[in-house]
């Protein structure tokens, strides 16, 4: 059994203006140990994925078809006791910035051993005696737990977030851009880190980015988003080397590779579409220079393309290869 | 030759004073200065690119803002057409500040919310009460529109910022600064808050104005990959100094000083080339900006560092044409 199935997960939503559908029947897996790149474009629902599986949705945000199983207990059918219970313990997230949540005024130490007692009833000192491993485990000095933020750089007050999502032993830990704000050789540190952790506790990591460069190094899979559905889903190497997708193809060529030939990228003309309003057919339609009137008219269903490895194209094969 | 460089920075410095606390600095008024800029040099030439990669507060932006004497520097000198810029000559300083421009990081934020895009574009004309007719203003907007690949112009005039994506808001702030006709382009960070897929588009924007104007450019920039990829020469600074410049490909490809190693050692790419390789971090962290370092700034990082390193600050020294190291040991890496 995988450790995490996601299964035409629908998250949407409900606003004046009208309903979003942010996560749009989308489906994965997660196996012990196993690390997934979530990438896409801004507003594509990346984060809405990540909120669903840890049920963390503002009140607006609703889950309206699919199941989330973990170790095949369906999270969906959770009830709100139910979720705090489990929260925490299951999955945790590490947001972008979530080193500024830290309360200025108060010791890391204590603000980690309080959530801590917050989820299991232990005493202060059990707490903080945890705390202190924890910080090992996130190699940072035990004794940096009496330290206030202010005396923490970024990259260790990252850290000390990573820790804080380990408090409760959780069987998945997302990443939502955990390096986004951070400088190059930090965002190494802390990917290294993370690394270390999921093979050493055997830990699901799902690693949420736009930037596909760090995917290829972190993770075992990658799936790709694009208006609240994965386009492509696979193998790191059959992402990179075995493209199936146009979305996919032209994300990667926005990036820079310094061992290939210096071309400025094409790009991607457009805007991605109108949740509001999904056009009917293909959402990456009106971008996709390989569109035809099928795609038009009718959305995609996500194909095997290879083991293991899914797009949702009408002209796949022809993309796979190398069209 | 000579006079096609546009601007030459010499040893220019910036040092902010600091208060470490309301007590040493009542008691004992030994202010620490904080060395933003410390002895910075480069030339930029006409139609040329350099890009100043670096981590947060190695300085690229001070050195950016002191170059257009937004602040103030503490030493140094800057030449602009092979003349000192002359900051306390108010008419000088007009026309320089309108053949020099700086495009700031957020769009969002160097855009005023309440002005539609016509206004924001037509600043400049306006401030420097360069227009007199409103055809004439309308005509200068749109060719500069144009010019940012807003097309057609006209669509954009009359709306706000929050009325475009980020990439247009982005055109907008680089159209506002081409109307003045600039022959150099301070652009700090100009794609860092965009999606991957609409930043190429500000790039060819910027390359074909440089192709097509032979403006310069300083490129700021944090991504060492997208500095390779759009410019002619890169200069790697470190808590203010550059410990490293030539030309793009030397640098990525033969980069000599032990920071510039590392950093091309963990540069993430595209595909999987580094897959499951430990990152080779470099160990520590970056000193305090306030500490005083007397000898080289990457001292207390450096696996190579020597005795001499704690106390001498080296020079760049040139290893191969056009390519400068400041390292005690650049021959011998
Ligand atoms: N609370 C909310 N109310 C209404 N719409 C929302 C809400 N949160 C997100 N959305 C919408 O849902 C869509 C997906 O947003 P989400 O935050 O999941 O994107 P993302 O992929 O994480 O983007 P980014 O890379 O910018 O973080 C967007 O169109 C967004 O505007
Ligand atoms: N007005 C100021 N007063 C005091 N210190 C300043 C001032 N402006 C900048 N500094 C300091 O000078 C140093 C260099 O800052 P600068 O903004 O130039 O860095 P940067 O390389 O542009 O960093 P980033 O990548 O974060 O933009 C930092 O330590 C910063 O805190
Ligand atoms: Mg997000
Ligand atoms: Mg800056």
């Amino acid at each position: 059994m995988a450790l995490l199935e996601v299964k035409h997960l629908k998250t949407y939503f409900d606003t004046l203006k009208g309903q979003y559908k942010a996560v749009d029947d989308v489906n994965f897996d997660l196996e012990y140990g196993e690390a997934l790149g979530l990438v896409g474009e801004s507003g594509c629902g990346k984060t809405t994925c990540a909120l669903s599986i840890a049920r963390l949705l503002p009140k607006e945000g609703k889950i309206y078809g699919g199941k989330i199983l973990l170790e095949g207990t369906d999270m969906v059918q959770l009830s709100d006791d139910q979720i705090r219970e489990k929260r925490w313990k299951d999955v945790s997230i590490v947001f972008q910035g979530a080193m500024n949540a830290l309360n200025p005024v108060m010791k890391v130490g204590d603000q980690i051993a309080e959530a801590i007692m917050l989820h299991e009833k232990i005493k202060k000192e059990d707490a903080l005696r945890r705390t202190e491993r924890l910080f090992e485990l996130v190699e940072m000095p035990a004794d940096r737990i009496r330290n206030y933020p202010h005396e923490f750089s970024g990259g260790m007050k990252q850290r000390a977030m990573i820790a804080m999502a380990l408090a409760c032993n959780p069987k998945i830990i997302i990443g939502d851009e955990p390096t986004t704000a951070l400088d190059v050789m930090v965002q190494a540190q802390i990917l290294n880190l993370l690394e270390k952790l999921r093979r050493e506790l055997n830990m699901g990591l799902i690693l949420i980015t736009h930037d596909l460069s760090i995917l290829g190094e972190t993770c075992d899979k990658i799936a790709v988003m694009y208006a609240g559905k994965i386009v492509e889903i696979g193998m790191v190497e059959d992402i990179f080397e075995r493209t199936a997708h146009p979305y996919t193809k032209r994300l990667i060529s926005c990036f820079p590779n310094i061992s290939k030939d210096k071309v400025i990228p094409a790009g991607i003309e457009g805007i991605p579409q109108n949740m509001l309003e999904p056009q009917p057919g293909c959402s990456f339609y009106p971008r996709c220079h390989l569109a035809t009137d099928l795609c038009k008219t009718e959305v995609p269903t996500s194909i095997e393309v290879g083991k293991k490895h899914f797009s949702a194209c009408h002209r796949a094969s022809e993309v796979l290869n190398g069209r | 030759m000579g006079d096609d460089i546009i601007v030459e920075v010499k040893d220019l410095k910036v040092h902010f004073e600091t208060k470490k606390s309301l007590a040493t600095d009542l008691f004992h008024k030994d202010k620490k200065p904080l060395k933003a800029v410390d002895g910075v040099s480069f030339q930029i030439r006409k139609g040329e690119i350099l890009s100043l990669v670096g981590e947060s507060g190695s300085g690229k932006t001070t050195t950016g803002k002191a170059i257009l004497q937004l602040v103030k520097p503490t030493g140094g000198q800057v030449f602009f057409h092979g003349e000192e810029i002359k900051s306390r000559d108010k008419y000088y300083m007009k026309g320089f500040r309108q053949k020099a421009q700086m495009i700031f990081q957020d769009p969002y934020q160097s855009v005023n919310p309440r002005n539609v895009v016509l206004d924001i574009v037509a600043e400049p004309l306006d401030v420097n009460g360069l227009v007199k007719t409103e055809e004439e203003r309308n005509e200068r907007v749109k060719i500069a529109l144009e010019q940012a690949g807003m097309i057609p112009a006209e669509e954009f005039y009359y709306r706000y910022p929050y009325e475009l994506s980020g990439g247009q808001r982005q055109r907008v702030v680089i159209a506002s600064s081409m109307i003045m006709e600039p022959d150099f382009i301070i652009a700090d960070e100009p794609v860092s808050m965009l999606d991957a897929s609409i930043r190429t588009g500000i790039l060819r924007l910027m390359m074909d104005l440089r192709d097509r104007k032979q403006l310069a450019y300083l490129f700021i920039t944090h991504d060492l990959s997208l500095a390779w990829l759009i410019s002619d020469r890169i200069a790697i600074m470190y808590l203010g100094k550059i410990m490293e410049i030539g030309e793009a490909d030397e640098i990525i490809h033969r980069g000599v000083h032990p920071y510039t190693k590392a950093l091309t050692e963990i540069m993430p790419t595209p595909g999987v080339n580094n897959r499951g390789k430990k990152r080779n971090v470099l160990p520590g962290e970056t000193p305090n900006p306030t500490e005083r370092i007397n000898g080289c700034k990457f001292f207390s990082r450096c696996y190579r560092a020597q005795e001499i390193c704690k106390n001498e600050n080296p020079d760049l020294c040139e290893v191969s044409p056009n390519h400068f190291v400041a390292c005690h040991f650049a021959r011998e890496l």
